[in-house]
């Protein structure tokens, strides 16, 4: 064995990756339940893959026969349904574990200085997951999918000068249509995947070049043992974090599973109902609501009014809503990283925003009203509120003393 | 480009036609039971003889009935009324949808997954909820959906209801009556109606279309609690005393 292992070593290094990136890169011992989410983000897109290679395998992406090809999966393919169930499913969890990951990052200001780059990599992620997610929604081809899309691809219409022709150019066709839904398979389940996975190894590259930081936002590597140089902090990923992660797979997957098998359709959030309705081109529905995960976004797009003859500013406001996210590192200017040792100030902009992220997801999800408008609008400028003013007061927050030891 | 503009203007100008949706009406509570299989075999037969003349259910094969009790032959026997009709095959319609938008002013729509879209009460209120109306080409309307194209099919088993519009302190409520009694109706001398045969007819039905919407629901379920017995008793526990014997030595 060892031998076979020499034999490789020699030509790859595989045992080094190992030692570095496993065994022996050393995790901060302190995680507690938010670090779980990083992991679990890793299993999903596995899973995701997985059940996506086996849907391709029956799934005919033409619009005559895509909303059938589906159906047939579910009910003539063996095991197909569940296969089709774990991939409507996982699309749902990735977006609830990346936000518990992201909304970690804001609690322990895991995206501070030495981090900038894991946080840039994580948002371009979670950019490519919300491309990945929106063609992957039109390939059933229900009523849901084909209006959705239309509605998200004629945003780029009111860009001025381009808009139109860049629609055209996205859809490959007048309206949404047979071209368009061959080219966002093309696009769900090669390209973005692809660049994905890329992004995915660039963030732990990153990640484990810097090492992680802990719900003390301290460095543990300003700590190490002088005789073997390991942080006094620190413990390998192998065998302690791979396995506190199987406990959290285990629990994920009894949350998992529960979904899959008892209410995959959760009740028209994560399986629209009017998307059981063939795509009907002349045939709008009354109320066109997107899937759950981008419903705060939405929020904030129909929340800004048209002015100046053009309906871009509410595209704009959506897509600063998202990209604003990846200057963090630079917007905030506390002295101390963790929420343990912040001031009050931070904790009560945190709250607001958690309150504004939720309130806009609700909004964004129910058909908007004068009094919603007003309402999202609000919540609009908490949203933008929070990133904006960072700079001024995380500096004049008041803050604890760090320790120079994490603290369990 | 003329073609499609043609096309798109087509396109605006249906929109407002199409947009008659389904009224926002309070909807009674369908029994569904999709493990009773006698009552999904009765929705199956009534589904065969009166949905499927005029509603395909292009998704579901008609040997797939097997799933809920009967045999090959049964169905052959007693759900498949064309001789070219294979047992494999799927639920087809005869008619052309062309003719049907012509016939009932919309093609009727696929029902394999009517009842996921729908909901089950919705399909169990819009069923019984048909009454005469003479301004309708068809001579009825429903409650569950304003000036529906389809004709009430079942209306001999129902007989006739009105739709009695009163008004009290400037708010309408309105309230079907049965007037005619069908084969499973009965009026009663004081005009009181027994509707509870027809009621359970059109709650199998429901249930069928229910089964028929994902007949991999009771494996689904099945599978489902096996599935959580194994997470919660052998592999939770066990992720837990591994963690936590690795894990004793980390102070």
């Amino acid at each position: 064995m060892s031998n076979i292992m020499n034999w490789i070593d020699e030509r790859f290094p595989a045992t080094k990756m190992w030692k570095e990136h496993v065994s022996e890169y050393y995790a901060p011992k302190n995680f507690n339940f938010w670090y779980f989410f990083g992991s679990l983000a890793l299993l999903v897109l596995v899973l995701q893959i997985v059940t996506g290679i086996f849907l391709t395998m029956n799934y005919k992406p033409d619009a005559n026969l895509a909303f059938a090809s589906v159906e047939y999966i579910m009910r003539d393919v063996a095991g197909g349904w569940i296969i089709r169930y774990m991939h409507s499913t996982g699309a749902s969890m990735f977006f609830v574990v990346v936000y518990l990951h992201m909304f970690r990052g804001l609690l322990y200001g895991s995206y501070r200085q030495p981090r900038e780059l894991v946080w840039i990599f994580g948002m371009l992620i979670f950019l490519c997951l919300m491309a990945e997610a929106f063609l992957g929604y039109l390939l059933p081809w229900g009523q849901m999918s084909f209006w959705g899309a239309q509605v998200i691809v004629n945003l780029f219409a009111s860009i001025p000068v381009i808009g139109p022709d860049l629609s055209v150019f996205i859809r490959g066709d007048f309206v949404v249509s047979d071209a368009t839904l061959n080219r966002f398979f093309a696009l769900h389940v090669i390209a973005v995947p692809l660049v994905l996975l890329m992004l995915v190894v660039a963030h732990l590259i990153a990640l484990h070049e810097v090492g992680s930081n802990n719900p003390d936002g301290i460095e543990i590597k300003k700590n190490k043992d002088p005789k073997t140089g390991i942080p006094l902090d620190g413990i390998p990923f192998h065998p302690y974090y791979t396995v506190k992660d199987i406990l959290g797979v285990a629990v994920f997957l009894i949350v998992f599973s529960a979904i899959v098998f008892f209410a995959p359709e959760m009740n028209g959030y994560f399986l629209e109902y009017n998307n059981f309705i063939p795509a009907d081109p002349l045939k709008t529905p009354p109320h066109i609501a997107p899937v759950w995960y981008f419903t705060p976004f939405y929020a904030i797009l129909r929340a800004i009014p048209s002015f100046a003859g053009t309906q871009v500013w509410g595209v704009l406001a959506m897509g600063a809503a998202v990209v604003i996210i990846a200057f963090l590192p630079w917007l905030d200017k506390s002295p101390v990283k963790s929420i343990r040792y912040r001031g009050p100030i931070y904790k009560l902009a945190l709250t607001l925003f958690i309150i504004a992220f939720i309130g806009l997801g609700i909004l964004g999800a129910i058909p908007s009203t004068e009094m919603r408008t007003l309402l999202a609008q609000a919540l609009s400028f908490v949203y933008f509120g929070f990133f904006l003013l960072m700079p001024w007061y995380t500096k004049i927050d008041s803050t604890k003393p760090v320790p120079t030891r994490v603290t369990g | 480009m003329k073609k499609w503009m043609s096309k798109f203007l087509f396109a605006l100008l249906a929109v407002p036609m199409m947009a008659v949706a389904s009224e926002d009406i309070p909807l009674d509570k369908a029994p569904v039971n999709t493990r009773d299989f006698e009552s999904l075999q009765r929705g199956a037969k009534l589904f065969t003889n009166y949905c499927l003349n005029c509603h395909s259910a292009s998704y579901m094969r008609y040997n797939r009935l097997q799933d809920i009790g009967l045999s090959e032959q049964q169905i052959k026997e007693n759900f498949i009324f064309n001789p070219d009709t294979k047992v494999g095959d799927l639920m087809k319609v005869a008619m052309n949808p062309k003719d049907g938008a012509q016939w009932l002013g919309a093609a009727p729509p696929d029902l394999t997954v009517v009842a996921r879209s729908r909901g089950a009460d919705w399909l169990y209120t819009y069923l019984r909820g048909f009454y005469r109306d003479e301004t309708r080409p068809t001579g009825w309307n429903n409650v569950a959906f304003d000036k529906v194209g389809m004709p009430h099919v079942l209306f001999e088993m129902q007989g006739d209801q009105v739709l009695e519009v009163t008004k009290h302190e400037g708010h309408e409520t309105k309230t079907l009556k049965l007037v005619k009694a069908g084969s499973q109706t009965r009026l009663g001398a004081d005009g009181k109606a027994d509707t509870t045969e027809y009621d359970k007819t059109v709650a199998d039905l429901v249930n069928y279309l229910v089964y028929m919407g994902e007949p991999a629901q009771n494996k689904r379920q099945t599978i489902g609690y096996v599935v959580l017995l194994f997470l919660t008793l052998i592999f939770l526990p066990l992720a837990y005393m591994l963690k936590k014997e690795y894990w004793k030595d980390v102070h």
